[in-house]
């Protein structure tokens, strides 16, 4: 078994009687890519300080890299990149100079320095602007250069907080590419928190759902989804025609079908495992056309919203 | 035994790494001082403040200069007379009313150059989202604050130090006649006083941008202090003094020292009152004491010059004074920001 690299043991954090931080549980093994869910306000961001202790937590053990960032935070700083979610730059220097400053803040030899931050430059595709001053960057070239400024350590794990946030939809998948790339070559542990979902999804192999301070669910995309809608986890929709008692039945009799609902536009078949080619065959058999078959996958879209509701609920029948 | 030997197998390495720990950690608080000079010496709001300041001080030495001149030039006597006298330190605080004195012009704007350079040093960083940035390296909290504080106390030392050897210069090649050893000593006192003032204005406008998220906010809370005991503190002391020296009130001359003394003391809460007491009595030497004499006291006194450390001795209670609220005003600030959560904006 690997040891995990960062650990949070049942941390809490309180602020004035209210906990943003409640009984977080969680660990993340080396080398795997980390997304951290949650609307604003979850308390990603606090988990976040708590792990570069930057913030105390009330109760509770963090460990990173094998060392507790409470009680040892310059160690666990000197292994751990951390990009915030709303970073600035010295605007004055150029984006080369700002690395430069990062890496005399590490320590880290001049000389050794200046070539790392041209390669991390032409890395994170700023090469040609790394003399230009950083408050001429776009949002997006900020985050990008951000990302570089956080490989200047050289780091073993980099966190990165609402790293998407502001950025257009191809900076998006370039950044996560980019994050992605660094993941599988360079064997970085990566931890992003994020409320973008389809951006999140497409790159981690295992995701947390945090809500209101709380974890409410951990696992990679299919198991949370399979956990979630366990009796309905794969719908089919097929457009027939025409559609009459005799085929909804033979539907409804298929095996691991939970149930038919037939709408204007097609019918909707809820199942336990994937029945479209039964279904295809089903309606082909009954003589009817069938114009198309599209099966539903759960993203996380409708797992955190599923979350949500649940929440809403829960909220709801304590109160009442 | 065995523990003990264990034990000692890791002392060399413990002490290898905290030596090398030591060592990055001084490099980066270097790196940090720097960048935060350079900042300094690159930024407007500075280079306007040190042009108003070199201008103004050598207008009113010029202004110094030439009365100077004209008192010397009148007879051969009066260059010996002058020479005994510390007419060089004249320069520092005379004026032929065109242009206040070199002294007024520190105090007045010293203040405003140590709120400038203090006033956005933390809250800017915040603002600008590099705070958090900085705070994910490896470097220890208070080294921001520290690094700051350290830039920030350079740039005035090298300023005044420049400031005060010019004006020395200056007075040599005009005059023509060098300072005393004593007068040397006397200018180089002034110029550890004049930065020790402006540290403390510094660490105030500090403090104000550890606590106020806005660097509007905390510039004017510094001014208003500013303006405070430069216009309005000494307003309310005369108020008050009116009613503790109300002569019906008075009864012997004890009471009439002891109530001076009040007053005195309510005076000096005042950081410009501190300063311009210590000036005038590192630059006049004819200063013989600070707070109230009595007719027996000063028959058969001679005047003349006090000797250089009779007059520190003077000032020593005004100069801790000023670096105690220094070190206070740093204390609360250091305090105040290392129980910040960072957090960006």
């Amino acid at each position: 078994m690997v040891e995990p690299i960062i650990q949070l043991d049942h941390i809490s954090k309180k602020y004035d009687q209210q906990y943003a931080v409640n009984e977080l549980t969680l660990s993340i093994e080396k080398g795997e890519i980390f997304g951290l869910l949650g609307p604003n306000g979850a308390g990603k961001s606090t988990s976040i300080l708590m792990m570069l202790g930057l913030s105390e937590p009330t109760s509770g053990r963090v460990q990173v890299c094998g060392m507790d960032s409470t009680t040892n935070p310059l160690a666990v700083k000197k292994r751990v990149g951390y990009l915030p979610d709303d970073l600035g730059f010295y605007e004055q220097m150029t984006g080369y100079e700002n690395l430069l400053f990062t890496a005399s803040l590490n320590a880290i030899p001049r000389a050794i320095a200046e070539e790392r931050a041209r390669d991390l430059l032409t890395k994170v595709g700023l090469k040609e602007s790394g003399d230009k001053k950083a408050g001429k960057y776009s949002r997006g070239m900020r985050q990008r250069l951000g990302l570089a400024d956080v490989l200047m350590k050289d780091p073993e794990v980099i966190i990165l907080d609402e790293p998407t946030l502001g950025i257009d939809p191809e900076g998006v998948r370039e950044l996560l590419a980019l994050i992605k790339r660094l993941n599988q070559k360079e064997g970085i542990t990566v931890l992003l928190s994020s409320h973008q979902l389809h951006q999140v999804q497409q790159i981690c192999d295992r995701v947390g759902i945090f809500v209101k301070g709380k974890l409410l669910a951990e696992g990679n995309v299919e198991g949370l989804a399979k956990q979630l809608f366990f009796e309905d986890s794969f719908v089919v929709y097929a457009k027939a025609n025409p559609v009459d008692n005799n085929l909804n039945e033979q539907l409804q009799d298929l095996a691991g079908v939970n149930r038919v609902v037939e709408t204007d536009e097609h019918v909707e078949i809820y199942a336990e495992t994937d029945i479209s080619s039964a279904v295809a065959r089903t309606v082909i058999e009954a003589g009817a056309d069938l114009f198309y078959i599209r099966k539903k996958n759960y993203g996380l879209d409708e797992i955190y919203h599923r979350y949500f509701e649940g929440g809403d609920e829960g909220g709801k029948a304590s109160s009442a | 035994m065995v523990k003990l030997q264990a034990l000692k197998k890791w002392i060399p390495e413990i002490n290898l790494e905290m030596r090398s720990n030591n060592n990055d950690n001084l490099q980066a608080f270097k790196a940090l001082v720097r960048k935060e000079f350079t900042d300094y010496m690159t930024s407007w709001r500075i280079i306007i403040m040190l042009a108003l300041i070199v201008l103004t001080c050598v207008g009113s030495l010029y202004t110094a200069i030439t009365s100077i001149q004209d008192a010397i030039d009148a007879n051969e006597e009066a260059k010996e007379i002058a020479k005994s006298s510390f007419l060089f330190l004249k320069l520092f605080t005379i004026s032929d009313g065109t242009l206040p004195s070199f002294i007024t012009f520190v105090s007045f704007l010293g203040p405003l150059l140590g709120i400038a350079l203090g006033f956005d040093a933390i809250n800017s960083e915040r603002n600008k989202g590099t705070l958090s940035r900085l705070m994910a390296q490896p470097i220890p909290r208070d080294y921001v604050l520290n690094a700051k504080f350290t830039a920030a106390l350079l740039l005035n030392t090298v300023l005044f130090v420049a400031l005060g050897f010019m004006v020395m210069a200056l007075g040599i090649l005009i005059l023509g006649i060098p300072p005393t050893g004593e007068e040397f000593l006397r200018i180089l006192c002034f110029l550890v006083l004049c930065i020790a003032y402006i540290a403390f204005w510094l660490n105030l406008g500090i403090l104000f941008s550890v606590r106020f998220k806005q660097p509007a906010t905390s510039a004017l809370a510094a001014i208003a202090v500013w303006i405070f005991f430069n216009i309005f503190y000494q307003m309310i002391v005369e108020l008050f003094s009116k009613s503790i020296l109300n002569p019906e009130n008075i009864t012997s001359t004890v009471d009439a020292i002891s109530r001076q003394g009040v007053v005195l003391n309510l005076m000096r809460l005042s950081p410009n009152y501190l300063f311009t007491e210590s000036t005038t009595t590192l630059l006049s030497p004819s200063v013989r004491s600070l707070g109230p004499l009595t007719v027996e006291q000063t028959t058969g006194a001679i005047a003349g010059p006090l000797p250089l450390s009779q007059s520190l001795m003077l000032i020593w209670p005004q100069l801790t004074g000023l670096i105690a609220a220094t070190l206070i005003c740093f204390t609360i600030s250091y305090l105040l920001f290392m129980r910040q959560e960072i957090r960006s904006k």
